[in-house]
């Protein structure tokens, strides 16, 4: 037995986690609160639905802890679509985790959008089977992710705030850190895993592949057509919406040009066909006016 | 034919995973997401793996169903893996699609069960020699069932077949685009190119 069969255990099942999220590429994954949002994400394209008891916006406004979404609503989403089911647990609540895995769902979003169960540890994602993605804002944070077993990584952005300038500094922030390290030499990458807290293995694939080990995606703050677009052109490989789309005034409308604007990213005419009688977006929030304390993105 | 040209619809998807199988096996690949694209003129066809609904919705919006129909029905060769083999069948049962329609076969989509049930299975023996040993992943995957007559079984896994061919049409329910074996995609540009 080689060193490779005896590893299968584990590196068989990332395999398959990974292949899900690559499977999902150049596609729109739309947050959804009861099953029929969820048909109107599939009919409108969507690749997969994030379940969920109230939208980024929602659980900004109502405040409170927000938790694990109820498993009815999960169900009903699931029995309604045939695309893949995501569900949110909170940071490092290992046990709503387990409890998402016994249901079968596609994908669990660690998230900073709900309220952390753990201020301190994130969950061992590699002692599950089913796949995590984990939001981040730099580098650093993504490689300690998928050091802990995410199968993808997104931007966390502002989720809730209608506002794609949190996700933009995100998305530059970790394509420019991994430019960064493709130039250095062995002797400055263990310095730079040092002060990017990362382990060494993942900052020399970085180095020497130039992008993640795990698909990267975008989210947090998206609400337009060419919020979806812009987030593609900085590199995502997909795009997550959050309230940016069951907020709008049209949302079947919306889903559908967010999915073609992410198709589309490169070529403006059809961009601005997906532009056209959209109808009022989603009310955005200025960062300046959102406290420090009150940013998902700090947290997790 | 020297180095062919692919197209790989690019609606979504595993689309690089599979430009970069081609590119390894020696071929060049350009992407189709609209219809002008088709004028790049390609010498094959490649539909990836990603969700089976999102890729049929993208067709139909893009008018490209028929278009692309008609370039296989007029000899050009066509492989699709997973959600590629769906669009590809007769026939669809668990959340049907609209889809191609040039493969004698009936697909049953997430034949196998959510994301927790996908897995990686070496083919059965008795595969055709090319195709021997080859490991296949399986991610959410359909299988194929009710081969009409002219549908040639290349592969098996648990005794259901995952890789066919119909003449100019290739369908496997796996993704031999993401493991560095890249016999499949070669056998394909081979055939091609005889």
């Amino acid at each position: 037995m080689t060193k490779q069969d005896a590893d299968c255990g584990r590196t068989q099942a990332f395999e398959l986690k990974v292949g899900l999220a690559e499977m999902i590429k150049g596609g729109v994954i739309m947050d959804v609160v009861n099953p029929e949002q969820a048909r109107v994400a599939e009919d409108a394209g969507a690749a997969a639905v994030m379940a969920l008891e109230r939208v980024p916006s929602d659980i900004r406004r109502d405040g409170g802890v927000a938790r694990m979404c109820s498993i009815e609503i999960i169900e009903g989403i699931r029995a309604a679509v045939s695309i893949p089911v995501m569900a949110k647990v909170r940071v490092g609540h290992f046990l709503e985790a387990e409890v998402l895995q016994a249901l079968g769902v596609d994908f669990i979003d660690e998230s900073e959008v709900l309220t952390p169960a753990d201020e301190e540890h994130h969950i061992d994602k590699n002692s599950f089977n089913v796949p995590f993605v984990c939001g981040c804002r730099n580098l650093g944070e993504a490689l300690r992710r998928i050091s802990e077993g995410a199968a993808m990584i997104r931007t966390k952005g502002e989720a809730g705030s209608g506002n794609i300038v949190e996700a933009v500094r995100h998305l530059r922030q970790i394509n420019g850190d991994m430019r960064r390290l493709k130039g250095m030499r062995g002797d400055e990458l263990n310095t730079a895993a040092k002060e990017l807290q990362a382990p060494i293995e993942l900052v020399q694939y970085v180095a020497e592949h130039g992008k993640l080990p795990v698909p990267n995606f975008a989210a947090g703050g998206v609400a337009t057509p060419p919020d979806a677009a812009l987030c593609m052109a900085l590199g995502a490989e997909a795009v997550f919406v959050g309230s940016g789309i069951f907020k709008s005034a049209d949302p079947e409308k919306r889903a559908r040009a967010i999915v073609q604007a992410t198709t589309h990213w490169q070529d403006p005419k059809k961009l601005l066909d997906c532009c056209r009688e959209l109808g009022e977006a989603m009310e955005g929030i200025e960062m300046s006016t959102l406290p420090e304390n009150e940013r998902f993105s700090n947290r997790g | 034919m020297s180095v062919p040209r692919v197209g790989i619809l690019a609606l979504q998807g595993d689309v690089e995973a599979h430009a970069r199988a081609l590119r390894n096996a020696g071929a060049q690949s350009f992407f189709i997401r609209c219809l002008e694209d088709l004028e790049q003129g390609a010498d094959a066809l490649l539909l990836p793996g990603g969700e089976s609904t999102t890729i049929s919705k993208g067709l139909e919006r893009e008018g490209l169903m028929d278009p692309l129909r008609d370039l296989v029905r007029s000899g050009v060769p066509i492989l699709g893996t997973c959600a590629g083999a769906i669009l590809l069948s007769r026939e669809v049962k668990n959340h049907p699609v609209p889809t191609l329609g040039l493969l004698d076969a009936l697909a049953v989509r997430n034949a196998y069960g959510t994301q927790l049930d996908s897995f990686i299975a070496q083919v059965d023996p008795g595969a055709q020699p090319e195709f021997v040993d080859f490991r296949a992943v399986f991610i959410r995957a359909p299988q194929l069932d009710c081969l009409g007559p002219e549908v040639e079984v290349l592969a098996q896994v648990q005794g259901r077949p995952v890789l066919v061919r119909q003449g100019v049409v290739w369908a496997a329910t796996f993704h031999p685009e993401l493991t560095a074996d890249l016999r499949i995609h070669e056998t394909f540009l081979n055939k091609l190119c005889s």
